[in-house]
């Protein structure tokens, strides 16, 4: 069993992540939490909803590439995730396709 | 070419059946061949799961998105109904406890019981005052008689109490029905999986005081820390899409 | 008639003494094992209880369609009947049919592993889906669905009495167990390979399994999530999917196809990763461009979730986005195409043999290219409005879905048999059911084309006197197909018993799990193997033959 020539054993050695960096992402999560908050009280028109994603998008990176240690993982995860990030935007897109343009030329 | 390397002889059975883990610690499966493919099975496993839980949202998401540009204020309204400070309270306290279950895994991976009990335990006591406060939050729905169904009313909607909410016409103001029946179902399948989570951790701690997970094997603590963290994902999103739309008004 | 076959001497011939079917005993070791071959065989005695109760509920069907009257059954009655034909067949048994049987006894011993990558969640998904058949068989039991196995809202939500929560929350537990399903093949492909064994080394099986796995994945929970808030709407009138409260019944269509639509290749990527075993087995080829039929695997199994709209072209979409999805809908051709043709390829000069896998395999390819391309005439926008909700789509799912995956599943299941038995079935009377199951289909489906063509609609139990030629020749072509289908369960448990000693390899085929015992030890291999060859490989299996030759003499 000497030769292992497949991907699967070569992270055997998890990365610990030490809590100082825990602690941060933790403390950045809750200014955020407060930040789009407080931009909610503030009439941005559209830029109301897309900040408040872009946020949560960022606070959702966060949580993900750190508190799940994906920054750390291997490059089979980062795709697994990222074919699910994928697919929900096909499932969103692809019915806004309908939604968007059922009305055109009816008016 | 190495024709011999797939045994085929019967006669090399009785090797098969012995253990053939001397070597390897208890806790390793017997049809796994090492530590680190167990634990790359176990931690990718777990990703795919997520990756099922991620489309089984998504289509309360898209339902969302559709009927909140068809019927924005009626959403508008439905939101702004909703208590923004026990929302941001829970928000906070759902990020404190991803914090102490990321802290957990911590514990687990050096190996320290009585942190790991500790941080598993306030992670439970987290995640209890997230759903005690969310059923203040359904109990005021009750009360508003804003829970879809045949007790929903629009009445403070097309007659607001409050002086600076627009009041909606009848037609829009049923549509906000819409609206509460997603935020029970989006907030509802949510509070679940925590449930699901809390009586999880129950069983974690019990096990982890008898050191189940500090003597190296921290695959159960890691991957339900993912679940976890997973849960509070959805939140992250749920909370600005439920509470947060158009609030300046 | 030349054969590959080669079987032990029967006199001396004998079973192992040791495999995973005699290494425990009893009804508890069967029911709380966790080898991945003991739970194939489990499922396999299920999904053949659950294919009998839809045949049943078919021969029903085509017994009615025999008059041009409703005169059998009261109209609903039939409503009842075709929707639980639906709902069994599709997840009752096609969706688990070549996967969770076949490919659940196979993959392991495919990529080299001792055993799938979590056993107890494999276990857990043959409980769901005994408990997701239990729902569905006390839905019928109770009275009954007549939603069909579409449960189109309103239709599902607000005007049917029937017990459409019972069936949805069986669909519900089925549908989790294929997720399960996917999940360990999905682990087992990525981490469990045995050294060597890189992925352009793996069998097409295992290709054909981990592009069904992604969609099993991805697809299922979006139809629970969607199946959940019929039973909502149902039970608390919410309004998601009702007009009148402002919802959208077409969204409905677009979660329930976003799911249905890729489950039609979950339905026929495994009987085509079947296929590209039995293709090069009996042809003595490597299969035509290895890497061209893995990668469409995966192609369909991408395409496959951009095309669901075309199921609704008729429904109200918008006419632009329907054109999107209606060329997308084409493009899946190409990938199902480069199959055909590198099993063509294949079996160009190659050394045909004619054993039964091999003749359902002609089967498959004949029938599932008839469906493939009247698909095509369903994807065109104009050509789709004339033949939608007639009996030409319910010819064209049926060609890929029976014509293709049943006879994948029965050619697997043939092909296999000796592994999975250690013994062999007998060849004659089962190349008869194999023809006659041809036969068979053919007189059944073809005339239905016609019938569509000519504008009978389906889901009516009657129907104008003018059409009833054809649907004669349906329901007797039926009948055929029944006399096909229950050779196979007779002969089969007979070979059992009195099956003739099949020994390692019958097929002298290459893969992995011909090298071991048949049948395999618990453990599959004695030690796990090293992957030093190609898949495919007939030269490194004669060499390895023939030093074995040399070692004994």
């Amino acid at each position: 069993m000497t030769e292992k020539t497949q991907e699967t054993h070569q992270d055997a050695e998890v990365h610990v992540v030490k809590p100082p960096i825990y602690l941060a992402i933790f403390l950045t999560l809750l200014a955020l939490t407060a930040l789009t908050t407080g931009i909610s009280f503030i009439d941005l028109g559209v830029f109301n909803a897309v900040i408040a994603l872009a946020i949560a998008c960022f606070k959702a990176s966060l949580v993900v590439l750190f508190f799940m240690h994906l920054h750390y993982s291997s490059r089979l995860l980062k795709l697994t995730v990222a074919a699910g990030i994928f697919t929900f935007l096909l499932l969103i897109s692809l019915t806004m396709t309908d939604y968007i343009s059922r009305a055109w030329g009816m008016f | 070419m190495d024709s011999q390397s797939i045994a085929t002889t019967p006669e090399e059975l009785d090797r098969s059946v012995l253990p053939h883990a001397h070597e390897h610690p208890a806790f390793l499966r017997h049809h796994f061949e090492d530590v680190g493919q167990q634990r790359e099975a176990a931690s990718f496993g777990m990703w795919v799961f997520l990756l099922t839980e991620v489309m089984f949202f998504g289509g309360l998401f898209c339902a969302y998105l559709i009927f909140r540009n068809w019927y924005h204020p009626a959403f508008v309204a439905g939101s702004n109904t909703l208590d923004i400070a026990l929302g941001t309270t829970n928000t906070a306290v759902l990020i404190c406890s991803s914090f102490t279950m990321a802290m957990a895994v911590y514990s687990a991976e050096i190996r320290r019981r009585g942190q790991l009990i500790l941080f598993l335990v306030l992670t439970i006591l987290l995640g209890s005052v997230f759903l005690g406060i969310k059923a203040v939050e359904y109990h005021q729905k009750y009360v508003e008689h804003h829970i879809p169904g045949p007790s929903f009313s629009i009445q403070d909607f097309v007659h607001p109490t409050n002086p600076k909410a627009i009041p909606l016409a009848p037609d829009m103001a049923e549509k906000t029905q819409l609206y509460f029946f997603l935020y029970f179902a989006m907030t509802g399948m949510h509070a679940l999986h925590m449930i699901i989570g809390i009586a999880l951790l129950f069983i974690m701690v019990a096990r982890a005081s008898k050191g189940a997970y500090t003597e190296g094997h921290v695959i159960p603590v890691e991957n339900f820390g993912l679940y976890w963290h997973f849960v509070d994902i959805v939140w992250i999103f749920l909370f600005p899409l439920l509470y947060l739309i158009s609030r300046y008004r | 008639m030349s054969t590959i076959v080669s079987l032990p001497d029967q006199a001396t011939a004998k079973l192992p003494a040791k495999s995973y079917l005699n290494q425990e005993y009893g009804l508890m070791s069967w029911l709380l094992t966790g080898d991945h071959k003991r739970i194939a065989i489990l499922y396999m005695i299920s999904i053949s209880f659950f294919f009998v109760i839809g045949g049943v509920l078919a021969g029903l069907i085509r017994l009615e369609l025999l008059t041009p009257p409703s005169d059998l059954m009261a109209t609903d009655t039939y409503n009842k009947v075709f929707s639980m034909h639906g709902i069994i067949m599709v997840f009752l048994f096609l969706v688990p049919s070549v996967p969770a049987t076949i490919g659940n006894f196979l993959i392991p011993l495919m990529v080299g592993a001792r055993d799938l990558a979590f056993p107890k969640i494999n276990l857990l998904s043959w409980y769901l889906y005994v408990g997701g058949g239990i729902f569905v068989l006390s839905a019928m039991v109770l009275g009954g669905v007549d939603t069909g196995w579409t449960f189109t809202t309103p239709l599902s939500t607000h005007y049917l009495n029937t017990h459409v929560v019972t069936a949805a929350m069986g669909i519900f537990l089925a549908g989790f167990s294929s997720i399960f399903t996917g999940l360990n093949f999905i682990v087992t492909v990525h981490r469990m390979r045995c050294p060597g064994m890189t992925w352009f080394r793996l069998p097409l099986f295992v290709w054909g399994h981990y592009a069904t796995s992604i969609i099993m994945i991805l697809g299922t929970p979006v139809l629970a999530i969607t199946l959940v808030l019929v039973a909502l709407e149902r039970t608390m009138s919410i309004g998601v999917f009702d007009p009148t409260k402002g919802g959208d019944p077409l969204l409905f269509q677009h979660l329930f196809w976003f799911y249905s639509h890729p489950a039609v290749y979950i339905m026929i990527l495994p009987g085509m990763a079947v296929i590209s075993e039995v293709i090069s087995t009996f042809s003595r080829k490597r299969v035509f461009g290895y890497t061209a039929v893995a990668f469409s695997s995966v192609a369909i199994a991408v395409f496959g979730f951009l095309v669901w709209e075309h199921h609704m072209f008729i429904m109200g979409v918008s006419q632009y986005s329907a054109l999107v999805f209606s060329l997308m809908t084409m493009l899946v051709a190409v990938p199902s195409a480069i199959k055909i043709f590198n099993w063509s390829m294949t079996l160009y000069k190659g050394s045909i043999t004619f054993e039964t896998p091999m003749l359902y395999a002609f089967g498959f390819i004949g029938l599932f290219t008839i469906g493939g391309l009247t698909g095509i005439f369903l994807a065109t926008l104009g050509m789709d409005i004339h033949l939608t909700e007639t009996y030409f789509i319910v010819a064209h799912f049926h060609f890929v879905m029976v014509g293709g995956m049943l006879m994948a599943y029965l050619a697997g299941v043939h092909f296999w048999w000796p592994k999975m038995t250690g013994r062999m079935y007998p060849e004659a009377i089962s190349k008869t059911a194999a023809v006659i199951t041809f036969i068979g289909f053919i007189v059944t489906f073809f005339p239905q084309f016609l019938l569509g063509y000519l504008g009978m609609p389906r889901r009516y139990a009657a129907y104008p006197a003018d059409f009833q030629v054809l649907n004669v020749f349906s329901t007797a072509g039926a009948s055929i197909l029944g006399i096909g289908y229950m050779l196979p369960m007779l002969y089969l448990p007979w070979s059992l018993i009195y099956g003739q000693i099949a020994g390692n390899n019958p097929w002298q085929a290459t893969g992995l799990e011909w090298q071991i015992q048949s049948p395999p030890l618990t453990e599959n291999f004695v030690e796990i193997p090293i992957m030093d060859h190609e898949a495919y490989d007939y030269e490194w299996l004669a060499n390895k033959t023939q030093h074995e030759v040399q070692t004994v003499g």
